[in-house]
C-alpha cells in the first residue's frame, strides 16, 4: 500500500539477515559517489564562501591603441601571483560575504528597520536589496506553482486514465511534451507569444480593450506569466507519477464503493485520493525542490527587471566580466540551506512515520 | 566516372594544398571565442579557412561570449585559444592574467599590421585591433521629411521630434532603444552620463561616483526617452531593436555601427524602411560637446595558457582573417569601420567616423568597471520602470559595486 514503506521493511530485513561486511561492500560503490558528487562539491562551496580574492595590488600604466593613449591602472599580475603563493585560498572572510548588501545585508536591513516610519516602507526598502527581492519571487513561485501542478497533473491523470485505449497512447505523449520541451527553449517560445506584437499579447490587448497593454512592462503579469509557464512546464511530472500510481487503485475497493453507491467524485475523494497520498507528498518534495532553483523561465522571458531568484543571482556573479566566485558560492550555500528549510516538514514527517513503524 | 572522381580529388587536394600554403601553418590549434555581429563573422570565418589534416579549428561566435570567454581560457590548456573581445572585455581577460605578450609573435608573423592596430598596456602588445564601433543616431529621412525635422543633434531635438512623430499619427513608439535589463540598460546609461560629462569613479580610486548631478540627469533623459519606446524596452536588446526598426515601427535610435551598416539587407524588411535607412553622428546631450556615447574597438588577443605552437598557429590564422584584402568584398567593407591598410570609409561608416571625430570618450578600461557596469544593469531598472526614485537607483548602484568591489579586493 505505501510505497515509502518497502525499503524501511527491506533495511529492517537486511540488518539482522545481511552480514555487516556484505553490507559495508554493498553500499560503498554508493558511499563512494555520494562522497564525491554531494558532499565535496558542498565542502567547496562553504569553503569557497568564506574567502575572498587578495586585495587587487593595482598598478599605473598607459594603454594606447587606435584612439591614442590614456592613463589607466591594470592588476599588478606579479604581486597577485605572489600573495596567492602565500594565501592559495584567498582572504578569510568569515561570515562577511553573507553579511554584505548581495546577500543577508544585515546592516541595510537594520538601517531600513530604524529608518522607516512605517511597515510599508521597511518592506520596500527590504525589496531593494537583491537577497530579499530574489527571495520574494522566489517563494511566490514555490508556492503558487507547486500546489497546481500537482491539482493539474492529477486533473490530466484522472481524466486520460478514463480515455478509452485506442487514443490513450497519443494522449500521454501529447500531455508529456512540455516536459520534453527543453525548459528555455519553452520559455523562450512563451516569450515571443506574449510580446506586445505577439500571439498572445495580441490577444490580451483585444480582450482589455487597451492596445499599449504590455505584459512584459508590468511586474506582476511578469510574474503570472513566469508562474503559468512553470504550471505548464511541471504539471506533466505529476501526470506521469499520479497516471503510474492510478494503476494500482484496489479495484476491490473501488467496485465496493460502487457497489454501496458512491458517486464518481466520492470515489475519487474516499478512495483514489488517499491511495495516491504518498505520491502527492514524493511529488511535492521534487517540485518544491526544482521550483525554489527556479532559473531557465527568468533567462527565457528576459524577466530579470521584474523577476529574480538566487539560481539567477548565481548566474549573474558568475557571468565573464565579474566573476564574483565568492559571492556565488555564498548563495549558493543560501540555497542550500533554503531547501533544506523547505523540506523539513516533509522530512520530519517522513522520519515520524518511521520511528512510529520502528 | 573513375576519371571525374580522379580529378575531383586531385583538385580537393589541390585546394588543401593551397589553403596550407596560404596560411603557411604547419600544425596547432585555433578555437575562437567572440561576438556574433557581421565583421566578427568574417573575421572568425576567416581564420577557420586555415584548417587543414594538421591545424585544428573551430570557432563560437556568439552574444554570450563574454559570459564564456574567462571560464573557457582559465583552464590549462585554455579551450579557446582566441577571445575575439572589445576594449570593455579585455578587461576581464587582463584581471584573471588569461592573455599573452604578442610582441614576439608581432615582430615574427606581423608585417602589415599598422601601429594602430596594435593595443599596448604597459608597453606590451596585448591584442590585434581590426575595427573600430560607437553607437549612433540611426534614423528614417523618409518619416524625418514627413514631420519636418532635420537629424536631431542632441537627445532633446531626438525627444522633440519622436513627440511630434507619435502627435501626427505617424508612429506611436517611434524612438527605438536596447534597453534590456542587464549589460545593455547600463551601457545606455554609460553613453548618457558620459555625455553629462559624469565619471564613474572618484579621481585616482576605485570608489563610485556615479550618484551625482550628471548621473541624475542622465536617468531623467533616459526616462524621458523611454516614454517614445516600445513599453517592453526593458527585454528589448540590440537585436530586439534592430528588429523593431525593420519591422518599421521605429524612427530613431541610438545604435551600434557594427550592426546598422547592414541593418535592412535582412530578408522581409519592406521597401520604405530600405528606402527611408540613414545613418548620422552619435548626439550629444544637456547643451554639451562631448557626445553620449563610447568609442570602442574590437579586437583579438591570444591565450596564455596555450602551447606555444597553438598561440602561433592562432595569430597566423588571425592575422590572416584581417588581410586588407577582405575588404576587396563590397559586402565585407561596409560592415565594419575597419582599422586596416587601404579601408575607404563608405557611407554606412559615417556614424563611428563621426564619433571619432566629435572626441567620443573610449569606454573606460579600468579593472573595476565590469563590477560597475554590471551593479548599472540590475539596479537601475526599478527606476525606469518608476519604482522609485533616481537618486535612489543611483544610490543602490554605489551599495551594490562597493560589495561586490570589497569582495573582490578593489576597495
Amino acid at each position: 500500500m505505501r510505497p515509502w514503506g518497502a525499503p524501511h521493511t527491506q533495511s529492517q530485513n537486511s540488518g539482522p539477515g545481511m552480514k555487516h561486511r556484505t553490507f559495508f561492500w554493498f553500499f560503498l560503490p554508493t558511499a563512494l559517489a555520494m562522497l564525491i558528487f554531494i558532499a565535496a562539491p558542498i565542502v567547496s562551496v562553504v569553503l569557497q564562501s568564506l574567502f575572498v580574492p587578495h586585495e587587487a595590488v593595482l598598478v599605473e600604466t598607459e594603454n594606447c591603441g587606435p584612439f591614442g593613449c590614456t592613463t589607466s591602472v591594470v592588476i599588478d599580475q606579479e604581486a597577485t601571483e605572489d600573495l596567492r603563493a602565500e594565501q592559495p585560498l584567498g582572504r578569510f572572510a568569515g561570515l562577511e560575504i553573507y553579511l554584505d548588501r548581495g546577500h543577508l545585508a544585515t546592516a541595510e536591513v537594520a538601517n531600513a528597520w530604524t529608518s522607516s516610519s512605517s511597515i510599508g516602507e521597511f518592506m520596500s526598502a527590504i525589496g531593494d536589496l537583491p537577497f530579499y527581492r530574489a527571495m520574494s519571487f522566489t517563494l511566490t513561485y514555490t508556492f503558487v506553482v507547486t500546489p497546481l501542478l500537482i491539482a493539474l497533473g492529477f486533473v490530466i491523470a484522472l481524466a486520460v486514465n478514463s480515455l478509452s485505449q485506442r487514443i490513450k497512447g497519443l494522449m500521454i505523449f501529447f500531455s508529456l511534451l512540455p516536459m520534453i520541451v527543453n525548459p528555455l527553449v519553452g520559455s523562450l517560445i512563451l516569450f515571443w507569444m506574449i510580446d506586445s506584437r505577439g500571439v498572445i499579447g495580441e490577444l490580451i490587448q483585444y480582450l482589455a480593450g487597451d492596445p499599449s497593454l504590455s505584459l512584459k512592462a508590468s511586474t506582476p503579469l511578469m510574474w503570472i506569466a513566469v508562474i503559468v509557464y512553470g504550471v505548464w512546464h511541471s504539471a506533466p511530472f505529476a501526470f506521469v507519477v499520479f497516471y503510474a500510481g492510478l494503476q494500482t487503485v484496489p479495484q476491490d475497493t473501488l467496485e465496493s464503493a460502487r457497489i454501496d453507491g458512491a458517486t464518481r467524485w466520492q470515489q475519487t475523494r474516499y478512495v483514489v485520493i488517499p491511495h495516491l497520498m504518498p505520491l502527492v507528498t514524493f511529488v511535492a518534495l521534487i517540485q518544491l525542490m526544482d521550483n525554489f532553483r527556479v532559473f531557465e523561465p527568468i533567462v527565457g522571458f528576459n524577466a530579470s527587471a521584474h523577476a529574480t531568484s538566487l539560481s539567477w543571482i548565481i548566474y549573474n556573479d558568475l557571468g565573464g566580466e565579474t566573476n564574483q566566485l565568492s559571492a556565488a558560492a555564498t548563495t549558493s550555500v543560501l540555497t542550500i540551506i533554503g531547501v533544506a528549510i523547505l523540506l523539513s516538514p516533509v522530512l520530519v514527517r517522513t522520519w515520524r512515520d518511521y520511528r512510529g513503524k520502528a | 566516372m573513375l576519371m571525374k572522381k580522379t580529378l575531383l580529388a586531385g583538385a580537393l587536394s589541390l585546394m588543401a594544398g593551397s589553403a596550407y600554403a596560404e596560411c603557411g601553418i604547419e600544425s596547432g590549434r585555433i578555437s575562437i571565442i567572440g561576438n556574433e555581429f557581421p565583421a566578427i563573422q568574417t573575421v572568425g570565418a576567416g581564420a577557420l579557412e586555415c584548417a587543414s589534416d594538421k591545424v585544428e579549428a573551430k570557432s563560437n561566435l556568439t552574444a554570450d561570449h563574454q559570459k564564456l570567454n574567462v571560464a573557457g581560457m582559465s583552464g590549462n590548456p585554455a579551450e579557446y585559444t582566441t577571445a575575439i573581445i572589445a576594449n570593455s572585455s579585455i578587461v576581464a581577460l587582463m584581471n584573471g592574467d588569461l592573455i599573452r605578450p604578442l610582441d614576439d609573435l608581432v615582430a615574427k608573423h606581423g608585417d602589415g599590421l599598422t601601429k594602430n592596430q596594435l593595443i599596448t598596456i604597459d608597453g606590451k602588445v596585448m591584442a590585434v585591433a581590426f575595427m573600430a564601433n560607437a553607437q549612433h543616431l540611426v534614423y528614417r529621412k523618409d518619416i524625418l521629411e514627413k514631420v519636418g525635422a532635420e537629424p536631431p543633434k542632441t537627445y532633446e531635438d531626438m525627444i522633440a521630434i519622436a513627440d511630434k512623430i507619435r502627435k501626427e499619427g505617424i508612429m506611436e513608439n517611434p524612438v527605438g532603444g536596447a534597453y534590456a535589463a542587464g549589460w545593455n540598460l547600463a551601457q545606455e546609461f554609460n553613453n548618457m552620463f558620459l555625455g553629462y560629462g559624469g565619471e564613474f569613479f572618484k579621481p585616482g580610486t576605485a570608489e563610485p561616483n556615479v550618484n551625482s548631478e550628471a548621473g541624475i540627469k542622465a536617468l531623467e533623459t533616459m526616462k524621458a526617452l523611454s516614454e517614445y519606446m516600445n513599453p517592453d524596452f526593458l527585454t528589448h536588446d540590440s537585436n530586439a531593436t534592430n528588429a523593431e526598426y525593420r519591422a518599421g515601427n521605429v524612427a530613431l535610435m541610438n545604435m551600434w555601427g557594427s550592426r546598422a551598416a547592414t541593418l535592412t539587407s535582412a530578408e522581409g524588411v519592406p521597401q520604405e524602411v530600405i528606402d527611408g535607412f540613414a545613418i548620422a553622428g552619435p548626439m550629444t546631450v544637456g547643451g554639451g560637446n562631448t557626445p553620449a556615447s563610447t568609442l570602442w574597438w574590437d579586437g583579438w588577443t591570444v591565450a596564455k595558457n596555450i602551447s606555444d605552437e597553438d598561440a602561433e598557429a592562432t595569430f597566423i590564422a588571425m592575422k590572416k582573417a584581417i588581410d586588407p584584402a577582405i575588404l576587396q568584398d563590397p559586402e565585407v567593407a561596409i560592415q565594419a569601420v575597419w582599422l586596416l591598410e587601404g579601408y575607404k570609409p563608405t557611407e554606412a561608416a559615417k556614424g563611428v567616423y563621426d564619433a571619432a571625430g566629435m572626441k567620443t570618450i573610449p569606454y573606460p578600461t579600468f579593472p573595476y568597471m565590469g563590477l560597475m557596469h554590471t551593479a548599472l544593469g540590475n539596479e537601475l531598472t526599478d527606476f525606469m520602470q518608476g519604482k522609485e526614485s533616481a537618486e535612489q537607483a543611483l544610490k543602490d548602484v554605489e551599495a551594490a559595486y562597493t560589495a561586490a568591489a570589497k569582495e573582490k579586493g578593489f576597495l
